[in-house]
């Protein structure tokens, strides 16, 4: 009846607590900050790292740059090279770093050429836990690295002895998501048995990439199914373009051959598309919460057990933050830790 | 094979004469021809590019045909070098097909020294050649050619410029081997973006004083076309062996989402070009260069660095006999000047062993003599203390038979001083003779007893050898 009904419509509003606006305000508080994110580029010169670049965010980021000839290279070291801008969307602020590192295997003997880019990652990771331990914390600036895109050539089979040492010196300080480049060179074929011996090579040697988190159980399946799909598609085979061609009565980015035109943003031509979203539309900021809960905080535990190692050797050392020296359990009190323990056990049994 | 285009008629007078009818030298040409046909012709191509890059697929277009091959792998310690020889037969003409790849280029993190097998293979075939070139017994027409005629050096398709390694290795190759630079894998650059890299690519060479290999143009039939292509290098090349149907027609081409890349449809890549200058127009001159250029400056330098030269002071050419003559005297002076030297410092170390062998034993003797001196001593020391001991001993006896003597007569005189109630009747009379005995038994011990008769009865006095204790001696 409808005096029920009133009723029950004034109960549920005596009952709505109105928390459930949450989502709403983080989201526009959000849009108030803005938001940051650092990506790095790194692979040899012309696997069309910067074209990548241009084309993910539909903008040109490298006017003006200055290549190296051949001779220039070949005792080439690795430099380091931010750009940054800001960049808007509906309101949505983004200043987004792009971090390149020309010179990366270019040179005859590449020993060690990835040394820079990971005393680099360090220092940012320093610099933040610096930050973080001071006391004024108002404006900490943020220039951890959150995602690193490995350009793997398509010329050869599979990975390359330089790809996988440089894997394994970043892949516990920064999330990696390998790609092959320059697609455009390989037919479907080629690119599934590539594929597959990228990602077997990845197992034997141990790299551990970006995995993709599980979606929810309550999603639904088309949801489900899209995300696998996302996932048996690594490492993503892409291709880049700063021109813009006329395709199928549309002018879209593309590449202009005798034989036909490579459409970038075409799902049958390469993944772009699904790297884009999967980098910008969805997993952006599972990335940056990765880098900040794993990468980071284990370069702090390291860095902080290696701190009071040396504080116990050395008193006279300064640490940035105040410490509490961390002691280890001598035999008595281990004991009798052991002991209560057992007690507490025999307890809840 | 003419070396070198010497007009060895120059000096001497020429005249043209007109003929009056067909002789038929003009069927030389032919005759050379048809020999060589029977002989079969060889051809060696050194196929230089990273892993993956596209050798053996572009060898299988070429060629029309699938030579046997595995993929290789990434992970080779080093360059080295995988040579393979065919036979093959083209409506009569045999060619005897050597292909060189190069296993592992590109792939190791340290490339400094990853030209050297290329550049040590290529030296070696030439060695070998100059080997068989001075032989006495020589069988240069029966010889299996190994030496490189070309050397393709593939590019991979960047799109900027060289590698840092193409450069390196290009310019150590370059006074050795034919060089014909190309494209790999070029179905993946655009024409603008292909007609940029070109030119940043020769620029680079010309740049670096890198020699390439440029088709020849003195031959009028042919230097149209050749200098054309010339300006084509490098060429943009994509290799198949995958036929798709284009058209009514079965072409080999790389089929792709967005359309078909065809071999040997000149608007989409250089293939046809290539193989036009490789093998239909130019295989020859690629062999003559190699016989007349390089080979000829690795012979100089092998056969100067040997001590072998053209001209002696005196401006006269050197007979290559009196050269070998005079080398092989220096060297077998050489080699009895080392040996008189090994002799010298044998003897020289014989005679110190000797010497010193000589200074031990003498110290060895001196020794034994010392050891045996010493000895003699002792004995002397030992003999003289056992005759004293003897002289000791027999004084000592002596004194004893006195002692007795002496005390056989004065027994019963010294008991009448001593007490008379000693002397009793139940004395059994100890008589002379027993008395004596017992003086002879006696010896150390002196006598408790202050008469015979009590020493008699007394046990102690019987045991122990005892005489009569006097006052001031035992005597």
């Amino acid at each position: 009846s409808q005096a029920s009904h009133r009723f029950h419509n004034s109960l549920l509003e005596k009952q709505y607590v109105g928390f459930a606006t949450l989502p709403n305000q983080v989201h526009r508080k959000s849009v108030k900050k803005g938001f940051d994110f650092t990506l790095m580029v790194a692979g040899e010169s012309g696997m069309g790292k910067s074209t990548l670049v241009n084309s993910l965010f539909l903008t040109d980021l490298y006017k003006d740059r200055k290549l190296l000839n051949a001779e220039e290279r070949i005792n080439q070291t690795v430099e380091i090279i931010k750009h940054t801008v800001d960049i808007e969307e509906k309101g949505v602020k983004l200043k987004l770093t792009i971090v390149d590192t020309p010179g990366f295997g270019d040179a005859v003997n590449n020993n060690e050429c990835w040394k820079p880019i990971t005393d680099y990652i360090d220092q940012q990771f320093e610099q933040y836990f610096r930050d973080e331990s001071g006391l004024n914390r108002k404006n900490i600036q943020d220039n951890r690295v959150h995602c690193c895109l490995y350009f793997i050539p398509p010329f050869g089979h599979g990975l390359r002895p330089v790809d996988v040492e440089f894997m394994k010196a970043l892949h516990e300080k920064v999330n990696i998501i390998p790609l092959i480049a320059k697609a455009d060179c390989l037919t479907p074929n080629e690119i599934k048995k590539l594929k597959d011996r990228i990602r077997e090579e990845i197992d034997k040697f141990g790299i551990k990439v970006y995995q993709f988190p599980e979606c929810d159980s309550d999603e639904d399946e088309e949801f489900k199914q899209l995300d696998k799909e996302l996932k048996e598609c690594t490492p993503f085979a892409v291709i880049g373009s700063n021109t813009v061609v006329e395709a199928r009565g549309q002018r879209v980015r593309g590449r202009l051959y005798p034989w036909g035109i490579v459409e970038v943003e075409n799902q049958s031509h390469c993944d772009f598309v699904k790297l884009r979203n999967m980098l910008i539309r969805s997993h952006m900021h599972d990335l940056k919460d990765v880098t900040c809960d794993v990468h980071y905080e284990n370069y702090r535990a390291q860095c902080i057990q290696e701190m009071t190692s040396k504080l116990a050797q050395d008193n006279r050392m300064e640490s940035p933050i105040p410490i509490l020296p961390l002691s280890t359990p001598d035999v008595d009190t281990e004991k009798l830790i052991k002991m209560k323990d057992e007690e507490v056990c025999k307890d809840v049994i | 094979m003419a070396a070198t285009d010497v007009d060895i008629f120059m000096n001497e007078e020429k005249r043209n004469l007109s003929l009056g009818g067909h002789v038929g030298f003009d069927s030389l040409p032919d005759q050379l021809v048809s020999k060589s046909v029977t002989q079969g012709f060889c051809f060696n191509i050194l196929c230089v590019g990273e892993t993956g890059i596209g050798k053996s697929t572009l060898m299988n277009t070429l060629f029309n045909t699938m030579f046997e091959n595995e993929e290789a792998s990434h992970y080779q310690n080093g360059v080295y070098l995988r040579p393979r020889t065919y036979d093959l037969l083209e409506s009569n003409v045999h060619l005897k097909l050597t292909i060189v790849d190069t296993v592992g280029f590109g792939d190791q993190i340290n490339k400094d020294e990853s030209y050297r097998p290329i550049v040590d293979y290529i030296d070696t075939q030439f060695e070998n050649y100059l080997q068989e070139e001075l032989k006495i017994k020589r069988s240069l027409f029966n010889y299996h050619d190994t030496r490189i005629h070309i050397c393709l050096y593939f590019i991979a398709p960047t799109g900027h410029s060289l590698k840092s390694l193409d450069l390196v290795t290009m310019k150590k190759l370059d006074s050795k081997v034919n060089i014909i630079p190309i494209i790999a894998k070029a179905d993946t650059i655009s024409k603008s973006e292909l007609h940029k890299f070109k030119i940043k690519i020769m620029s680079e060479l010309v740049s670096n004083g890198v020699q390439i290999y440029q088709f020849p143009t003195d031959d009028e039939t042919v230097s149209e076309i050749n200098a054309s292509m010339n300006a084509h290098l490098p060429f943009a090349v994509v290799g198949s062996v995958e036929e798709v149907k284009v058209g009514n027609k079965t072409v080999r081409a790389r089929q792709y989402p967005w359309g078909v890349v065809q071999v040997e449809n000149e608007s989409h890549c250089d293939f046809v070009k290539l193989r036009e200058m490789l093998i239909r127009v130019n295989m020859e001159d690629l062999r003559e260069q190699t016989h007349a250029r390089h080979y000829e400056l690795y012979r100089r330098c092998k056969l100067e660095e040997m001590g072998f030269k053209d001209t002696d002071p005196d401006s006269q050419p050197f007979s290559l006999q009196e050269t070998y003559e005079a080398k092989r005297k220096e060297f077998l002076g050489d080699l009895q000047r080392k040996e008189e030297e090994m002799r010298q410092m044998f003897v020289n170390k014989v005679k110190e062993t000797e010497a010193e062998l000589k200074e031990k034993e003498r110290e060895l003797h001196d020794k034994f003599e010392q050891l045996k001196r010493m000895h003699q001593d002792e004995k002397r020391k030992v003999e003289e203390k056992r005759r004293d001991l003897e002289e000791e001993m027999n004084a000592f006896n002596r004194k004893k038979v006195a002692a007795e003597t002496l005390s056989l007569s004065q027994p019963l005189k010294k008991e009448k001083d001593k007490k008379k109630l000693v002397k009793t009747e139940n004395q059994s009379g100890v008589s002379a003779s027993s008395s004596k005995v017992m003086m002879a038994k006696a010896n150390v011990e002196p006598l408790n007893c202050q008469s015979w008769w009590e020493a008699i009865q007394c046990c102690t006095c019987l045991v122990h050898n005892a005489t009569w204790k006097k006052p001031g001696g035992l005597f």
